[in-house]
């Protein structure tokens, strides 16, 4: 009896515990947009989001950093996910025994570490200057896709990994090559893993300043880009820029700034939640 | 699944398809020189971009100039790489600066633009910090008062026996370059204890709300914070550019007796780009628009100096007025202007 006295009130002690710590996750969320929103929720209007950036705080807009931001995640994702994708399928299903692969596999878990100012100064050299691809959306696109490529492998052959071997086994015994069972079974079933990890990675990158300010990413300009080698600015510049201004009313500017990539971070992962959700129900 | 991979893929061929038209077509127009890009200081981005809005407002069929921040070195070395038509400087080019845009053949027309002041401010409860000398900033910053200098009274016997709590700006500006080259003597040298941001706001927050702060600052963060910032005056004991201590404003930045706490601000344009139509428009508004220095918290330069450094860059003078040496404190623009003549 004493026993199991003291079991349930562990048991409850941990439940306690659990709802605090999410609670504390939560509250400091809320009071992150709390704050952010009585600062700069006056400053969003439709002039606001399809302005482009002034020195008078009042006419500044973000239409040319909301694009850019965009731009260049959707290249980002265009240029990763395949690469990425593809990459994975290579280690999980074809490669998994070889040394080389396993080298390969060592490497890309610690590239995953590395801090992203380092990928800034790679795509400098690499896109921007050998490459010649200038300050342009490619260029940031293409560091950014460096930068979140190991996550999307990694997560990738986590989702790979976890398809039941039963299913692999059934494609093969019915006659199916490697290549027919990757793609009509292997891959359907781990989609929303997929999914999942591409957009964890695309919010990463989505958030990330160091890497594109290294590369030459600009902070005035008066201009959406309108092609792949067009100069850019995105959201986090613009929001650092306003953040160290002097005049108080940049930072409203940036409050509102913030409360847009907010919108647009949940926008993308409401996204990807439901196309996970479809492609479940659908396949499985 | 299989749509779904297949409308990524088309998605992303698509995209690489127009990329690469759009390479061509612009290798093969001269569109992409119609863009005018501008990089460098951070300090002097600000009146960047108000030029560069301007001129877009008066130019809708010239694409607005772009604008960066990578700091005063990193646009000299996008400048002397030829990345880039006009970079920014919060001090006048470097000897290793010059050497690297002589390898490279790339000219400059060297223009300044505006003042800049540092201020040394205390916070509004302060009663006793209302003079500071430059010997007694010197011996407060210095490298070897790091872990000794801490309280109030050795910087001045007569200052309380207190805790002193250093701000400053954080050491990749420019503003910390400028200020240790003037207090301590040497750029880039300077105790390590204080509390340092590249984000000033963060140094008034500090000096706002310690009443035992020191801290130094651009004199437009100042402007913005009236009130919540006490300004020092400073004395730098040379009787021949105004006695006694001076307080920064202005008037002492421009007549040059705010000495040594204040520096000239420039752009330094390519001498190729400098044959473009449409970046002789631009640099006339530095000239024309000299307002707007004003309007976004900096010090214009007397109407003498426009006028001279108009004449050097129609003339498409090259090199910097400051010989090979690099920023030099205490000099007043025009004298330099002048003699460069």
């Amino acid at each position: 009896m004493n026993a199991t006295a003291r079991r349930r009130a562990l048991d409850l002690l941990f439940q306690l515990l659990a709802m605090l710590i999410l609670c504390l996750a939560l509250g400091s969320l809320a009071a992150l947009v709390a704050t952010v929103w009585s600062d700069g929720a006056d400053r969003l209007s439709w002039d606001f989001l399809t302005g482009f950036p002034s020195r008078r705080a009042e006419d500044a807009g973000i239409w040319h950093a909301l694009a850019g931001s965009m731009f260049v995640i959707l290249t980002t994702g265009g240029l990763a996910v395949p690469i990425g994708v593809a990459s994975a399928i290579y280690l999980e299903e074809y490669g998994t025994r070889s040394l080389s692969a396993r080298i390969i596999e060592f490497n890309i878990t610690n590239l995953a570490a590395v801090p992203s100012i380092i990928y800034g100064l790679l795509g400098l050299w690499l896109f921007v200057r050998v490459m010649a691809m200038g300050r342009s959306v490619l260029a940031g696109a293409s560091t950014l896709a460096l930068l979140v490529l190991p996550v999307v492998i990694l997560s990738t052959r986590e989702a790979l990994r976890a398809v039941p071997s039963s299913i692999r086994e059934s494609s093969y015994a019915l006659g199916a090559t490697k290549w027919q069972t990757v793609w009509h079974q292997v891959l359907p079933v781990a989609l929303p893993g997929i999914l999942t990890g591409v957009i964890l990675a695309l919010s990463r990158a989505i958030g990330e300043t160091a890497p594109l300010i290294s590369i030459g990413a600009l902070t005035f300009v008066a201009f959406a880009p309108d092609s792949l080698w067009s100069p850019f600015t995105v959201l986090p510049i613009q929001i650092f820029n306003w953040v160290s201004r002097p005049q108080l009313a940049f930072q409203a500017n940036a409050a509102a700034a913030i409360l847009v990539l907010l919108a647009l971070l949940l926008t993308m992962n409401a996204a990807a939640i439901w196309l996970r959700d479809r492609y479940q129900k659908k396949l499985v | 699944m299989l749509r779904f991979g297949i409308a990524v893929a088309f998605a992303t061929s698509g995209a690489a398809c127009g990329g690469g038209n759009n390479q061509a077509s612009q290798e093969g127009g001269e569109a992409p020189a119609v863009l005018i890009t501008v990089d460098g200081s951070s300090t002097v981005f600000p009146i960047a971009e108000a030029v560069a809005e301007e001129f877009g407002k008066a130019n809708p069929n010239v694409r607005t100039p772009t604008v960066g921040i990578s700091g005063t070195g990193g646009g000299f070395q996008k400048f002397c790489s030829g990345e880039i038509d006009i970079s920014n400087a919060s001090r006048p080019i470097r000897p290793s600066e010059i050497e690297a845009c002589r390898k490279a053949g790339v000219e400059y027309i060297e223009v300044p633009v505006a003042y800049d002041g540092l201020a040394v401010v205390v916070n509004p409860k302060n009663s006793w910090a209302t003079t500071v000398t430059v010997a007694e900033l010197k011996r407060l910053w210095s490298p070897e008062a790091q872990g000794k200098v801490m309280r109030w009274n050795q910087v001045r016997p007569s200052w309380p026996n207190r805790d002193i709590r250093l701000f400053g700006a954080g050491v990749d500006s420019g503003t910390y370059d400028y200020f240790t080259e003037a207090t301590v003597g040497k750029e880039g040298a300077s105790r390590g204890d204080f509390t340092s941001s590249e984000d000033d706001n963060v140094i008034v927050q500090g000096v706002a709300s310690d009443e035992l702060a020191l801290g130094f600052l651009p004199l437009a963060y100042v402007e913005a914070n009236r009130g919540r910032l006490t300004l020092v005056p400073v004395e730098d004991g040379k009787a021949d550019n105004g006695e006694g201590p001076i307080l920064p404003s202005a008037e002492t930045v421009r007549n040059g007796t705010y000495q040594p706490l204040s520096r000239p601000l420039f752009v330094y344009v390519s001498r190729k780009a400098a044959d473009r139509p449409e970046i002789q428009r631009f640099v006339e508004m530095f000239f024309s628009r000299t307002d707007l220095v004003k309007e976004v918290g900096y010090i214009e330069l007397t109407p003498q100096i426009y006028e001279l450094a108009r004449v050097h860059f129609a003339a498409r003078k090259v090199g910097t007025a400051f010989g090979e040496g690099g920023s030099q404190v205490g000099m007043t623009l025009e004298t330099l202007l002048a003699r460069e003549r």
